[in-house]
């Protein structure tokens, strides 16, 4: 007994011990997060090729291992993509965010990077290593849903972050939610379904496909009609009201005044 | 004849030299320019009546329908020609004033505010003979009972407003909270199971039952409105006494805020920070929603949940704390 | 009697109709009085007149909108035209601005008007004040004037504030949940108080209508009688006029009311309602249908209320964290009790100035007679550090909008905006304390030796010299006529002793006082005239000989 314990005392200390307990742990987590993430997105059957996936992992290998690990596993720089799923891959690089400049307390729009061909095998591959959010189907983007219930989803799940008229909100220590207006409807509907960055994640159970369809709508609804009342002044509200007052309003009718106090020539 | 303080009064002060000569302008000197200033003024007035013109023929001209386009036109024409009718009146009468009008400066005098010693005296003599014929200086009990009743007779209408608002008794403690109320997804009020709180994710719930529309819906939801949230169990530090009010890593706090009431809203996954965003108070959802920064002092109140037989997520009780901005008595045990 | 009836139909239709009102009102006596009264022409005193101008244009958009205002908070589902909103619940109120906005012809317009005219209102007024104040306005005669107008700037932000929250959407809902949660934060009475103005628990039933009540009628009543009163005031004491040649203390210079003055302010009237119009066709303001109905849950990231009650939202978030308190089983509020306290004493502070001036100066004299804001350092100083400390309150309440369009982090900026409302007041008085004295001393010198005319002259000896012109007497009375002051000592009183007053006064004589540039004398423009003559005598001779 004594020497099968100080037989396993000897295995704990040695270096291939931490190995073990990191794979150990790594299983646990991954397991545990699909396991969980299974029961409330049920992985789309996707035809993935082959030839995707392996053109995927090159580009993956040139541009992203670097922060994110030869084999997606995470770095310090970067975290794990095992489980994240291609609707993950496709919202951070066909918006540019990724591949991502490391100052700053947010990933920012960027130029996008790569061509819809690359970033359908990059997603591809990143999918292909473990069960997570797909690419939504394309019914679900027609915005032909109801925009009332839309804009009353809209406003208690997102306005608080994107401002009730979707021009953007602050978050803390200089993150920010961005500006909806220019978002296309996968754009939307892939930040909804995988929470990138510090935005929620609103799975299928929580927000469900319709009435992501019905957010989608009341957002494009906006995007396609401009205000009745004029310009809307980047609908940042009365603090932007209050100064057009005092600067525009204020400031001509003094200029006017100071005429008309003038002496005529 | 009044006392000029702390002024200095320099005796070899600079001399008023009166008023300034008046500069000709060239509507005087000139007939040309007179006639130019009349016809630019007559074209101000009648760019005017054209302005209100447009305006009349633009609210007929411009109906609207369901169509948002055509309130658009309609806002726009109608107010450009009112625009226009407006200040081509304005501008034209100070064109008017400015160009052909006399600008010759022109001195008033002034006289003191004060009464002239001959008024102040006669006021005086007033007075006195009110005083004297009412006796109200000499007939002390009718002025005091005089200014007993003045000061009286405001106080019921006063105390007529009473009835503006019943006594909230003990209502600010109580919400709609009860044992085994299931938490459903505001507005719709569908229930939540468990397994569908993913970590990330963020429900906002109201208790199960109430109905827009109903009887007190904005106000039970005033007080009811809470957030879910799931984070790696491992990462909830948690009192002794609340350890049982999480499930497996899902937390619900109060979604009001204890600073003024706003709804604390703004969820960031991966800091676990709450924020709200009227006046920044900031909470720390895995350390029992404590405020790291803002205005606000007090933590959320934690909402005891659990499951029931079927893996919906309920309520094991009321919250043990008024929710919501705090009030003088809040802490006093009933 | 015959004789009078044919001279009436000589003299025509308009002399007939005078006739008969003067027979019945006695119109001509007060057209005799008032017809040619003097108003001074500046600029600066036009900003009142704007306010004036405002509130008009406010009284007739807002009659349009009461025609169809509901003031309910009766739920009810929209069927209107407006199809993100087409079945869902809200308030009726909220309803018939939906009504206002898309259904009714004009209806957008004059919601946009009313609205931007409010803006304008406040905005005015309250620059009209920064005018009063830093030009000495409000000295005897006219310190009951200035209180009677700072009640009317409090008025404004009561009629705002009541206005912007009938449409009860999600923005001024929330707003108005902010005030219930401050109600309820007062010691002892503040939960009745809320209960009171909600008729029962947040939100309720009444509070639209209640605040409809306030703002169409008694608010806008008081704001009339109050107006009255500051303009009432005016006619008794003429306008003041800046100092400059031929104007004193005992007279007022500028144009008779008929008809130049007529003409013009008559004519700004239509000027500034054409500008509110002119704003109101092309720029959004509220756009109360992305909002939704008030609802205590949802929330838009940038609430904020109206300019005017900026500084009061700005002061509530730059509360430093957690400063509430328990005095045994009971919570003293002070995150909000210290932001309200503040600001009390803040407008405490504006509305008694004229007194605490005029007990420091003692000057008992009538002052019609402007101040140029460099000549007064330490009043104009103590204003420009209470502008800032407004500003920043202002600004505090946007720390979320100047993080997000500005790329900067919203903790960062709550924290320096924190340290600049203690900081800031007081650099802004020591700047413009030196800049107003350091301006003064420009004055004297060009007062006392005249412009740099540019010409250089160089003398036989080998000096050079610029040649000043002299100014024209008329620029000249402009900078040398102001009012001068020095400190004075504590003395005893008829008692023989130095009361804490006295002391208190001759402490604050020296801080307005102490430093202080005296108006140039004639004594030193002859001397300085005098010493010039010399040196161009030399020039001149100097250029004699050189031909």
């Amino acid at each position: 007994m004594a020497q099968l314990k100080r037989k396993l005392n000897g295995l704990r200390r040695s270096p291939r011990a931490l190995v073990v307990v990191l794979f150990a742990g790594l299983l646990v987590v991954g397991s545990g997060y699909t396991a969980v993430q299974a029961a409330v997105s049920p992985s789309t059957a996707v035809t993935r090729s082959q030839e995707q996936i392996d053109l995927g992992k090159r580009i993956f290998l040139s541009n992203c291992a670097s922060c994110h690990g030869k084999n997606a596993e995470g770095t310090m720089n970067g975290p794990s993509l095992i489980g994240v799923g291609e609707a993950s891959v496709d919202f951070q690089v066909s918006t540019g965010r990724m591949p991502g400049a490391a100052s700053g307390p947010q990933l920012e729009v960027k130029p996008v990077q790569f061509t819809e061909e690359q970033i359908s095998a990059l997603a591809a591959y990143v999918g292909s290593l473990a069960d997570g959010p797909s690419i939504p189907d394309a019914s679900l983007l027609q915005a032909n849903g109801d925009s009332t219930k839309g804009g009353e989803l809209f406003r208690i799940n997102c306005a608080m972050c994107h401002n009730a008229g979707g021009a953007g909100g602050a978050l803390t220590e200089g993150k920010y939610a961005p500006n909806l207006m220019g978002s296309s409807e996968k754009t939307i509907y892939e930040a909804m379904l995988t929470g990138p960055q510090n935005m929620p994640v609103f799975n299928d159970a929580n927000i469900t496909p319709a009435e992501k369809n019905d957010i989608i709508t009341y957002l494009k609804y906006l995007q396609n009609n401009r205000s009745v009342g004029g310009d809307e002044l980047g609908n940042l509200g009365p603090v932007v009201e209050g100064l057009v007052a005092w600067l525009g309003m204020l400031g001509l009718i003094i200029a006017i005044t100071i005429w008309l106090g003038a002496k005529s020539n | 004849m009044y006392d000029a303080g702390l002024r200095v009064i320099h005796e070899d002060a600079v001399a008023n030299p009166g008023i300034e000569p008046h500069r000709v302008r060239m509507t005087e000197k000139s007939v040309k320019h007179e006639k130019n200033a009349v016809r630019q003024v007559a074209a101000l007035f009648t760019l005017s009546m054209l302005g209100s013109a447009l305006a009349l023929y633009a609210y007929f001209a411009f109906p609207i329908s369901e169509d948002l386009t055509t309130v658009r036109l309609n806002t726009l024409y109608l107010g450009v020609g009112i625009t226009l009718g407006l200040l081509g009146i304005g501008i034209g009468a100070v064109h008017w004033a400015k160009t052909l009008m006399p600008d010759n400066e022109v001195s008033e005098e002034r006289h003191l505010t004060r009464g002239s010693d001959e008024k102040r005296a006669a006021a005086i003599e007033i007075i006195n003979l009110a005083n004297q014929e009412s006796g109200f200086s000499r007939r002390k009990l009718i002025r005091r009972t005089l200014y007993g009743s003045l000061a009286l007779f405001p106080l019921p209408g006063i105390i007529l407003f009473a009835d503006l608002g019943p006594s909230l008794g003990d209502k600010l403690r109580h919400t709609a909270w009860k044992q085994g109320t299931r938490l459903t997804k505001d507005p719709y009020g569908s229930p939540i199971k468990a397994s569908e709180v993913t970590i990330g994710s963020v429900f906002h719930v109201i208790p199960e039952g109430l109905m827009p529309g109903e009887e007190n819906y904005l106000e039970e939801k005033a007080k009811a409105a809470v957030l879910l949230v799931r984070v790696d169990p491992d990462q909830l530090i948690e009192t002794e006494e609340r350890a049982s009010w999480s499930y497996q890593g899902i937390v619900a706090y109060s979604k009001i805020c204890t600073h003024v009431g706003c709804p604390v809203a703004l969820y960031e996954q991966q800091t676990h920070h709450l924020l709200c965003p009227c006046h920044q108070s900031t909470f720390d959802l895995i350390d029992g929603c404590k405020v790291i920064f803002g205005p606000a002092t007090r933590p959320l109140p934690q909402l005891p949940i659990s499951v029931d037989a079927e893996g919906y997520l309920i309520a094991q009780s009321d919250f043990h704390e008024p929710v919501g901005p705090s009030f003088w008595d809040r802490s006093v045990q009933q | 009697m015959s004789n009078t009836a044919n001279t009436q139909k000589k003299n025509g239709f308009l002399a007939g109709t005078a006739n008969y009102v003067d027979e019945r009102v006695g119109v001509g006596g007060i057209l005799k009085e008032f017809g040619r009264k003097i108003f001074p022409d500046h600029w600066s005193f036009m900003l009142g007149e704007v306010a004036l101008y405002s509130f008009l244009v406010l009284l007739l958009s807002g009659t349009f909108l009461t025609f169809f205002f509901q003031p309910s908070m009766t739920d009810v589902i929209y069927d209107g035209v407006y199809a993100p909103l087409k079945g869902a619940h809200m308030s009726i109120a909220y309803a018939s601005s939906l009504d206002i906005t898309f259904e009714v012809r004009g209806g957008l317009l004059m919601r946009q008007v009313h609205h931007w005219s409010a803006l304008l209102f406040v905005a005015a007024a309250g620059l009209h004040m920064l005018r009063v104040f830093f030009t000495g306005a409000f000295r005897k005669p006219r310190e009951i004037n200035w209180v009677v107008g700072f009640v009317l700037f409090v008025l404004g932000m009561a009629a705002g504030f009541t206005g912007y929250s009938l449409p009860d959407d999600l923005l001024s809902g929330n707003g108005l949940r902010i005030i219930d949660g401050m109600i309820k934060g007062v010691p002892f009475i503040g939960t009745g108080i809320s209960s009171l103005l909600f008729g029962g628990e947040f939100p309720g039933h009444a509070i639209v209508g209640r605040l409809y009540s306030l703002h169409i009628m008694l608010v806008p009543a008081l704001i009339l009688v109050f107006l009255a009163v500051h303009l009432f005031m005016l006619v008794i004491h003429k306008h003041t006029h800046y100092s400059g040649p031929g104007r004193k203390d005992t007279n007022v210079v500028g144009y008779p009311l008929m008809p130049v003055y007529v003409a013009k302010a008559g004519g700004f009237f239509f000027i500034v309602f054409g500008v509110i119009m002119l704003i109101a066709t092309f720029f959004t303001i509220n756009p109360i249908w992305n909002y939704g109905g008030y609802d205590p849950s949802p929330v838009s990231a940038g609430t904020q209320p109206d300019w005017y009650i900026g500084w009061l939202d700005g002061a509530l978030r730059l509360a430093p964290t957690g400063i509430e308190f328990m005095i045994g089983d009971y919570t003293v509020s002070t995150n909000i009790l210290l932001p309200l306290v503040v600001s009390l004493v803040f407008l405490a502070a504006v509305a008694i100035y004229p007194f605490v001036e005029n007990w420091v100066t003692g000057d008992k004299r009538e002052h019609h007679v402007l101040d140029r804001p460099r000549n007064a350092p330490v009043r104009t100083a103590i204003g420009a550090a209470g502008v800032m400390f407004y500003a920043v309150l202002w600004a505090g309440a946007s720390t979320d909008l100047i993080a997000t369009n500005f790329k900067m982090s919203l903790n960062q900026v709550l924290v320096t905006m924190q340290i600049s409302l203690i900081i800031l007041p007081i650099v802004a008085f020591l700047v413009t304390k030196r800049v107003c004295l350091s301006l003064q001393r420009k004055d004297r010198e060009i007062a006392i030796h005249g412009r740099e005319s540019g010409r250089i002259v160089r003398l036989p000896h080998g000096e050079y010299i610029e040649v000043h012109e002299p100014l024209d007497p008329h620029d000249l009375y402009k900078l040398v006529d102001f009012k001068d002051y020095k400190p004075t000592l504590a003395r005893p009183n008829a008692q023989g002793k130095i009361t804490v007053a006295a002391r208190v006064r001759s402490s604050l004589s020296k801080f307005y006082f102490e430093d202080r540039i005296a108006p140039a004398t004639q004594t030193e423009i002859d001397e300085a005239a005098h010493h010039a003559h010399e040196i161009e005598a030399e020039v001149q001779k100097a250029i004699e000989s050189s031909k």
